[in-house]
């Protein structure tokens, strides 16, 4: 039997790579997106963990909801991307600062 | 009581026509035409002059007890009361007279004075005005509507010194005059406010009766020094007077007010306006007699400024100048007269003066004219030939201010002398050798003048069509000398042919005499006396010059200092406190700005960093804090 914490653990790696992986990374829009996704499944990590810690079905039930939504953040995010690269032709994170005040 | 309700419209009639009478000329003068509005500004004047006479006549020859009659509270606050009204006693009606009669003929003496200006009906407006201003201050009964004529004839003496506003000398003579009015007003309007806190009202009657329970009361200038009310009341009022009068110190601004127009000069600076502060000291008498060391003050002031600006008459070369200077000593002479507690001698040397000394104006404002401008005596000469009535009348108004025995400044002036003789306060034997040595003076001046203008070669330097003036300028600076003859019966003074007979054994008419010999010498007979002497004594004479200093001491000291201080305070406080505070404002946002403005770097991975370290915090804070 593995132990809640062990799982807590894991979604905290998981958590802490995604983060770091944004705010990390200089080059690659794409590398953003699969941090994200990274952030998303820690939290399912957590979600499954203490659903069955607790002996509900509700939690296992909503990580079916998130990965949904997270496959079509996915598209949309791409999607975004392939136009942002028609236009500026770079994917580049470092070079995206037209929020500059 | 018929009469006296009829006396009291009539005061009130003669205070307000002057008042029509100006804003008539001045705001209706351009529709109207100038003969329009001067037959207007004249009848007006000319009507309350007749009224003045009956008040005159029923008051001080009828002796009809005084009336102090209220038309209006113009407000009250708790139980003071500041009223509009008249005091109508001999003191008033006789100051009314003199004024509207002196006023009248100058009025008249203006058409052919200030025949082609531009400003014709302005002037007319201006000189109404004044006479209504000098009006309240004379008849008011009470101290308030006195201080409003006393700021009303100081407004238009502004106005008509700078009349000619185009000239600079006009502009800075006008300005320099209301400054140093500004000054006595200061002393002025504490005296008043001291007044209306000892005796909690403004009223002359009240207030002179409940003097004697006001001596011993005392005011705090610093927390442990106090000074006698009554004697501080008296010195606050007479600093008013001494700028109103002119008097040394502060007669600096008469000489300057000479920029005005000739007329103007006449009335508002020798005959009226600059008794006013002699005509106030006196209608407070009651409150100065209490205070001798205020009267010892008066008497050395008066001799200071009766004997010392005589002198500089001695050196001036302009024509106006000279008789401003005598207008000086003369006031002199009146504020002796009130130290030496001679309150009527110094009113009835007031009258007498106002009328000579117009005349004199007139006279002067006469050969001007007829000079086309020329006010240099140097370039005068001879002109006796060609402008016989004006010599005459000059001649009259001199032989009057030196107090030749059968004109009227010498029942005035000698009286006064006589009163400083038997004077005991200290400071009468100052002021007594001040005004016996002004009476050599006086002569010397005045007939240096009347040589130098009427007699001796002509020097002018193109012979210049001197064109006859016209009748009127004749005819009213002919009206004059026969109501100086008539001012000196009109007083019944007693025994005056014995007076007039007994002047050959004073001091006084012997040292007259002796400065008219010295007058001739030095500029009819030997011409070259005088300028040997002015290298003789060219240190007294380039004293005399320079003024004793006194405007070149304002001049470096009041001009330059208050320059010199408002610089400062423009760049310390101004540009550097207030501009530096508004802009540093401005400045430390736009800094604030630059700095934030760093934070929004638009990279989305510093966003996302400083999310992540905000929710740290708030976790870290949430669990531990």
């Amino acid at each position: 039997m593995i132990a809640l914490s062990e799982y807590l653990g894991l979604a905290a790696v998981l958590f802490g790579l995604g983060t770091a992986g944004i705010i990390l990374n200089r080059k690659n829009l794409i590398a953003v997106l699969m941090s994200i996704e990274l952030i998303l499944l820690a939290v399912n990590t957590n979600f499954v963990a203490f659903s069955h810690y607790i002996g509900n079905a509700t939690g296992q039930i909503f990580v079916f909801f998130v990965l949904t939504v997270a496959a079509a953040e996915a598209a949309i995010g791409l999607a975004i991307l392939v136009v942002l690269y028609r236009k500026r032709a770079t994917i580049e994170v470092q070079n995206l600062d037209v929020l500059k005040g | 009581m018929i009469v006296e309700n009829l006396l009291i419209q009539i005061s009130l009639l003669i205070g307000l026509l002057p008042l029509a009478g100006s804003l008539i000329a001045g705001l209706l003068g351009k529709r109207l035409g100038t003969t329009l509005t001067h037959r207007i500004a004249i009848s007006f004047v000319g009507i309350a002059f007749f009224l003045s006479c009956y008040m005159f006549w029923k008051i001080v020859i009828h002796a009809q007890p005084a009336i102090d009659h209220v038309f209006y509270t113009w407000a009250s606050a708790g139980v003071m009361n500041f009223d509009v009204g008249f005091l109508i006693d001999r003191l008033s009606a006789t100051m009314t007279l003199v004024v509207l009669f002196v006023s009248l003929m100058v009025h008249i003496y203006t058409i052919g004075y200030m025949e082609d200006d531009p400003g014709y009906t302005r002037f007319f407006s201006y000189v109404s005005l004044f006479t209504f201003s000098m009006l309240m201050l004379v008849l008011s009964n009470n101290l308030l509507l006195l201080f409003f004529g006393w700021e009303g004839v100081g407004v238009v003496s502004y106005l008509l010194i700078g009349f000619w506003f185009k000239r600079e000398a006009a502009n800075f003579g006008s300005l320099k005059a209301f400054l140093v009015n500004r000054l006595g007003d200061i002393g002025f309007i504490l005296g008043i406010a001291v007044v209306l806190w000892l005796f909690g009202t403004l009223n002359y009657h009240e207030v002179f009766r409940q003097v004697p329970s006001a001596l011993d009361k005392v005011i705090s200038v610093t927390p442990d020094y106090s000074v006698n009310a009554i004697t501080f009341v008296s010195l606050l009022l007479f600093i008013g007077a001494m700028a109103k009068s002119a008097q040394v110190p502060m007669h600096v601004w008469l000489p300057e007010s000479m920029e005005g127009p000739t007329p103007i000069s006449a009335l508002i600076h020798a005959a009226t306006m600059v008794t006013a502060g002699i005509y106030m000291v006196s209608r407070m008498s009651p409150i100065f007699e209490y205070s001798p060391q205020i009267l010892s003050f008066i008497l050395i002031i008066g001799g200071t400024t009766a004997f010392f600006t005589g002198l500089l008459a001695v050196v001036q070369n302009d024509i106006k100048r000279v008789i401003a200077y005598s207008t000086l000593s003369q006031l002199g002479y009146m504020a002796v007269a009130l130290g030496a507690s001679a309150y009527d001698a110094a009113i009835f040397h007031l009258v007498t003066h106002a009328f000579f000394k117009a005349l004199l104006f007139l006279a002067a404002g006469s050969v001007i004219i007829a000079m086309h401008h020329e006010q240099d005596m140097r370039k005068m000469g001879g002109l006796a030939r060609y402008l016989p009535i004006t010599y005459i009348t000059f001649v009259i108004g001199s032989l009057a201010l030196c107090a030749i025995p059968p004109f009227s400044g010498f029942y005035s002036k000698d009286t006064i002398i006589e009163a400083v003789k038997l004077s005991e306060m200290p400071g009468a034997g100052y002021a007594y050798w001040c005004v016996l040595l002004g009476a050599f003076v006086t002569p010397l001046y005045s007939f240096r003048a009347l040589f130098m203008t009427f007699h001796t070669k002509p020097r002018m330097v193109i012979y210049r069509m001197l064109y006859a003036h016209p009748s009127l300028l004749g005819d009213s600076i002919f009206i004059l000398p026969e109501h100086d003859v008539i001012a000196k019966l009109g007083e019944e003074f007693p025994g005056s042919v014995m007076m007039a007979l007994d002047a050959g054994l004073t001091p006084t008419f012997w040292l007259t005499i002796a400065g008219i010999a010295t007058a001739w010498l030095f500029t009819a007979y030997r011409p070259s006396l005088s300028t040997w002497f002015t290298h003789r004594f060219s240190m007294l004479y380039k004293i005399l010059l320079r003024k004793y200093g006194f405007d070149d001491f304002n001049q470096i000291v009041l001009v330059r200092g208050t320059q010199e201080t408002g610089t400062l305070f423009y760049d310390v406080s101004d540009v550097k406190l207030i501009d530096g505070s508004v802009n540093g404002s401005g400045a430390m946002v736009r800094w604030v700005a630059k700095v934030v403005r760093n934070v929004q770097t638009g990279y989305l991975y510093h966003y996302a960093l400083a999310m992540v370290l905000g929710i740290t915090v708030f976790l870290i804070y949430f669990m531990w804090g």
